[in-house]
């Protein structure tokens, strides 16, 4: 079967291995061996590796920018845009620039609010919103057309991702937005953050029975938690997690020196589990600022070594 | 209605610094019901105008009018025996009526006293909520009376986003998931369907000043055009 892309994520998924990605946020500043520093600890450990975009809102060196450090590195970036900070326009001219230096992976976010960050008066662009832009991105591929109609001279062939977040409200709506994405030309998901695991199950279950695991590869989003405080933090602060008191009462069940071991041995577990789950296709980490624990946890999760395809 | 808020008197004294003969001038109709820029808010904020100037040492000559719609040029005609006797005009009207004011008074310096804030709907006696932004393609019929556009903090066309909180926006706990609503309306009313396909990018019509001629004035305005 042709590819779309050819990024290694989606040989990866193609030839169905359990496809692993990890995370690197960009940092606050041109400090490029501060990208290098948290690349040389992913490098042969995940498939492909998400540069975040102004996550959390807060100003950082282009997720653009920062993914072409990346492949400098030895990675395979996985290019986060959301459709807070950028036109059509501008998203576009940064896809086809993108794709011209090598990227081959994108995820298309809405992101987080301004509200958030530290220019909490900006002005928000939302021209279109996170399905709108992997439409866009899929015309340009498949069609060789810009949103607005005119042809593309070299199109930029991405393999397109889109979020999930299976524990936002209303539950029963998750999956028919899920098919929305999936309707609108995502490759692949990842989704939020698990904790709650018999949620997750019925919403996989759901997106088995509706088909749309056939059409899309779901990675399940892993985050371990470093510390209790973390935990609480997630289940109490942040928007449309779901963290159960059973992870904090599980944590809270070791030995202090113990907390952070803990929270990875919950993270295999789950990935253990993730495994053999029908629909699921591979994890997608987010050792949120723990980059340098992400050897030992694939190693631990016996994700090592990867296969090469 | 256009809803709108007066500014702080700091800044309206800041303003008129140097004049000497102010013109304040109010709107019988939305500021007027939402309580900014009515008869009685003009004859407030000139009392409080006039104590601050006489405090400073610098006193001023406030007059008072308010019109029926300063968004009217007709409506503006009383006030042309008045304005030339003032240095400056101080409007209490929303941005309309402020331009237009400016427009008819060219020669007059006119000031704003309110910002205007949004059009909004009244939801108890001085309080009002946003409900609109004009973008010029209504989608409230596809949404069941919810407005995306408006009511969501990101503008999504096709959410909820993976922000929403228990109902509640992820900007806060006070504000309610607009598509959240829209999803529980929907299934209220049997039309889920409206929204399981996906809506495509908006071709947005409010990125450029617009001009409106209804159908049958399109020939009178012809005519005064020539």
């Amino acid at each position: 079967m042709e590819l779309k892309s050819g990024s290694n994520l989606e040989k990866m998924l193609r030839a169905g291995h359990f496809a692993f990605t990890g995370e690197l946020g960009p940092p606050r500043g041109a400090n490029v061996d501060a990208v290098r520093e948290k690349a040389k600890p992913l490098k042969g450990m995940v498939d492909a590796v998400n540069i975040t975009d102004n996550q959390t809102a807060m100003v950082r060196m282009s997720s653009w920018a920062a993914s072409l450090i990346a492949i400098e590195e030895g990675l395979e970036p996985n290019y986060q845009m959301v459709c807070r900070d950028r036109n059509r326009l501008a998203m576009q001219s940064d896809i086809l620039g993108s794709y011209a230096l090598g990227i081959r992976n994108m995820l298309c976010l809405s992101g987080d609010h301004q509200q958030f960050g530290d220019h909490p008066r900006s002005k928000s662009v939302y021209d279109i919103d996170s399905t709108q832009l992997i439409q866009m991105v899929k015309g340009m591929r498949d069609e060789g057309r810009f949103q607005g109609g005119a042809d593309i001279d070299g199109r930029p062939n991405m393999f397109i991702g889109a979020a999930a977040n299976p524990f936002a409200d209303p539950f029963e709506w998750r999956v028919h937005r899920l098919a929305k994405k999936v309707q609108a030309g995502a490759d692949f998901i990842q989704t939020q953050c698990i904790f709650n695991m018999d949620k997750f199950r019925r919403w996989i279950q759901q997106a088995n029975d509706m088909g749309l695991t056939e059409k899309v590869y779901i990675l399940a989003g892993v985050t371990p938690m470093k510390s209790i405080g973390m935990a609480r933090y997630m289940k109490t602060k942040v928007p449309g997690m779901d963290v159960p008191e059973a992870i904090i009462k599980r944590l809270q069940g070791v030995d202090k020196k113990k907390v952070a071991d803990e929270g990875i041995q919950i993270a295999c577990e789950q990935i253990a589990e993730f495994k053999e789950l029908k629909g699921v296709a591979g994890v997608h980490l987010m050792a949120i600022e723990w980059e340098h624990k992400v050897p030992e946890i694939a190693e631990r999760a016996g994700m090592l070594p990867r296969p090469t395809v | 209605m256009i809803v709108a808020e007066r500014k702080p008197l700091d800044e309206i004294n800041a303003m008129l610094k140097g004049y000497r003969r102010v013109l304040t001038v109010g709107c019988g109709t939305c500021v007027a019901v939402c309580l900014a820029g009515g008869e009685k808010e003009v004859g407030v904020l000139n009392a409080e105008l006039q104590l601050v100037r006489k405090v400073n040492g610098d006193p001023i000559e406030l007059g008072a009018a308010c019109v029926e719609r300063q968004c009217d040029m007709e409506f503006l005609d009383p006030l042309e025996v008045l304005v030339d006797h003032y240095d400056a005009i101080l409007s209490m009207a929303c941005g309309a009526g402020i331009q237009f004011l400016a427009e008819r008074f060219a020669e007059v310096p006119v000031f704003p006293a309110v910002d205007t804030t949004f059009i909004g709907a009244n939801r108890d006696v001085g309080w009002y909520e946003e409900k609109c932004r004009a973008c010029g393609t209504c989608v409230l019929g596809m949404t069941g009376g919810i407005c995306p556009v408006t009511m969501c903090a990101k503008g999504l066309f096709n959410g909820p986003c993976g922000g929403t909180n228990n109902g509640s926006c992820e900007i806060s706990n006070d504000q309610p998931c607009a598509w959240y609503r829209i999803y529980e309306r929907l299934a209220q009313q049997n039309r889920l369907a409206n929204i399981m396909e996906i809506h495509p990018a908006n071709e947005w019509r409010n990125q450029t000043p617009r001009t409106l001629v209804q159908a049958g004035y399109r020939r009178r305005k012809e005519a005064l055009a020539s």
